[in-house]
């Protein structure tokens, strides 16, 4: 077991408490970095695509994990950040200028829709961002004039410093620069007075409006961020897909960023990164297992829906700590190692604000 | 010196006056307390204090300054600190991050340094944590400092909620029911905390309470509330003695 004696207060703000933690997520980058040369093309991709995601559910954790806001509108400012992005690129704007516009062009986006929802909590909010979203999709299919309509456009190819970032590899380092910056982002905003205002909110706005948070201001620029971090994810899921088209951003997406943020756990940036492996890691286990299943269940049509579903009930019902609580109770279990007790791992009926409808 | 004026204020919900024309004067250095049978309008007098409420007509001053319509999140900054008869604290976060909320109004770095965190936020979160850190000190919470609020006693997440309101380090203390909720050793405690309040910290304190031991253990002055008007002020024997007030409890009519 490994007790943290504390001599100074820098402890409780650095990032890594202890050396431990810094040779782990040391060796977790290091491995990522080398799996391109270990895995195949087709895996890349995919890994690819957690990273795309895992951005986007990092901006929705801050949103609804710490600040307690629901969004079911974060399909639409995927949306945002990939036609802004693809769109400049193919006006011949250079791809370090589009992707960081792609964010901020979000981020204003979010400010617009967090302001008028302010007053708005739980199913009201989930309602106002539901209808955003699918005005925001409309707009995609009829402005014909930018994003094609429903025909879309092939996303070209983009460069940096004169060199093409090409196929799942490319995208492969990009996503996963972009991914690492925005969780130094999050956690250096939940290690400030930003951090703790939004918490704040989250569990009682009245109490946290008399220590002098201003509300409005806090939840626009929540949104903001948020937003502007899905926007980033957007830009490179253009490139992921490759050809855009108004269909890839519908509600089906946004109710899949909500399931990463309740499977990976509310409240923890580890918990969007897992939350983001389950959601694009599931299909592919179901595609891969599928032909083996009795009684052809594997041919049922909409079972990866409902997987999902039946998924995020039961977590939702046994473990509202998400995947991420479960890392941790594991965690516990080691380092207690013979002693377990029956009660530590008692389920807890405690659930933070977020997860209750005001 | 007087610091806090409440001028003729009444507020009205609907047809219920909760409060009718209330004024009273807090002097510097005081505790103030306020007291009266259920739907007196104490807690409603704080909430017009941190401006939870908006008056239907009067006027507060705080330092010689009207803040009948500063905005409510302003109030902390002014110096006016409060706590909740319910207690709000923040449950999911742990006691330091609660506490450290309460230097909220003293924080003064920009969202755009806090995203990269540079030496300057760095430099203000070490200072807001070494006055967390004399609170913690000052009320005997250390060994408490990094459980989740949820997870203590309803005793000690009272004095938490204390604690958390000297982090903004106040003029003015508004206490709404101190003692609920506490047994006899815990109320004693909270009398002799609000007692080294007043005469080590120097902060004034308007107190709602409902045990008269605590009442007459730390006030200097104190006014007593029925159905929004102010029944009887001053000492806190005259006005357990005013015959109004015995009335407003016990009813009926007093024997002279």
């Amino acid at each position: 077991m490994r007790y943290l004696f504390r001599t100074h207060y820098q402890q409780d703000i650095t990032l890594f408490r202890h050396n431990g933690d810094r040779f782990w997520y040391g060796l977790l980058v290091l491995l990522v970095l080398v799996a391109p040369a270990i895995l195949g093309e087709f895996y890349i991709g995919e890994l690819g695509a957690v990273f795309i995601f895992a951005i986007a559910g990092v901006g929705l954790m801050l949103l609804v994990g710490y600040t307690g806001l629901i969004s079911l509108g974060h399909a639409a400012f995927l949306g945002i950040g990939a036609y802004v992005n693809a769109v400049l690129l193919a006006k011949g704007v250079p791809f370090l200028v589009t992707l960081p516009l792609a964010g901020l062009s979000t981020a204003l986006c979010g400010a617009a829709i967090g302001r008028p929802t302010l007053r708005m909590s739980g199913l009201y909010l989930a309602i106002a961002t539901l209808a955003f979203g699918s005005i925001v999709g409309t707009v995609f299919q009829k402005w014909t004039a930018v994003t094609g309509g429903f025909d879309g456009f092939a996303v070209p190819t983009p460069t940096i410093f004169g060199y093409p970032i090409e196929g799942a590899t490319g995208i492969y380092y990009v996503s996963l620069l972009v991914l690492v910056f925005v969780l130094w982002v999050s956690a250096n905003l939940l290690r400030s007075p930003t951090g703790r205002a939004m918490v704040a909110i989250r569990d009682s706005e009245v109490s946290a409006q008399s220590m002098g948070i201003h509300l409005a201001r806090y939840k626009t620029l929540v949104f903001a961020v948020s937003a502007g971090m899905t926007g980033l994810a957007g830009g490179l899921f253009a490139h992921y897909v490759r050809y855009l088209a108004p269909d890839a951003f519908d509600v089906l997406l946004s109710v899949q960023f909500v399931t990463i943020v309740f499977v990976g756990g509310l409240g923890s940036l580890r918990g969007a990164i897992l939350g983001a492996m389950f959601v694009r890691l599931l299909p592919q286990l179901i595609a891969i297992v599928r032909d083996d299943l009795p009684f052809g269940i594997g041919r049922l049509p909409g079972l990866e829906p409902s997987l999902f579903g039946l998924v995020l009930v039961f977590v939702i019902l046994f473990q509202p700590g998400g995947l991420n609580g479960m890392w941790l109770k594991m965690k516990q279990w080691f380092r207690a190692f013979p002693f377990k007790r029956q009660t530590s791992f008692r389920r807890q009926k405690s659930y933070a604000r977020s997860e209750r409808l005001r | 010196m007087i610091l806090f004026q409440a001028q003729d204020i009444s507020v009205r919900f609907g047809g219920i006056r909760a409060v009718d024309s209330v004024s009273f004067d807090v002097r510097q250095g005081e505790v103030f307390s306020i007291i009266g049978p259920n739907g007196a309008g104490k807690t409603t007098i704080f909430n017009l204090i941190s401006r939870i409420y908006t008056p239907t007509s009067g006027k507060l001053i705080f330092e010689d300054k009207e803040i009948t319509t500063t905005p409510a999140w302003q109030i902390a900054g002014l110096g006016i600190a409060r706590t909740f008869q319910n207690i709000e604290l923040f449950p999911n976060a742990t006691l330091l991050q609660n506490l450290l909320i309460g230097r909220h109004c003293h924080s003064r770095v920009g969202v755009i340094s806090e995203l990269v965190f540079l030496p300057s936020v760095r430099k203000a979160e070490l200072r807001h944590r070494e006055k967390v850190e004399d609170v913690i000190a000052f009320l005997g919470l250390q060994r408490y400092r990094d459980s989740l609020i949820a997870n203590l006693p309803y005793g000690v997440r009272k004095v938490v909620e204390l604690g958390r309101a000297l982090c903004i380090e106040p003029k003015l203390l508004l206490l709404d029911e101190p003692s609920s909720g506490l047994n006899v050793d815990e109320t004693e405690g909270m009398g002799f905390w609000i007692e080294d309040i007043k005469k080590d910290l120097g902060i004034t304190i308007i107190m709602v309470e409902h045990d008269m031991s605590l009442v007459n253990q730390v006030s200097d002055r104190v006014m007593a509330l029925n159905y929004g008007k102010v029944l009887a002020m001053g000492t806190p024997h005259e006005v357990q003695t005013h015959p109004e007030v015995i009335k407003a409890y016990l009813g009926g009519e007093v024997a002279a």
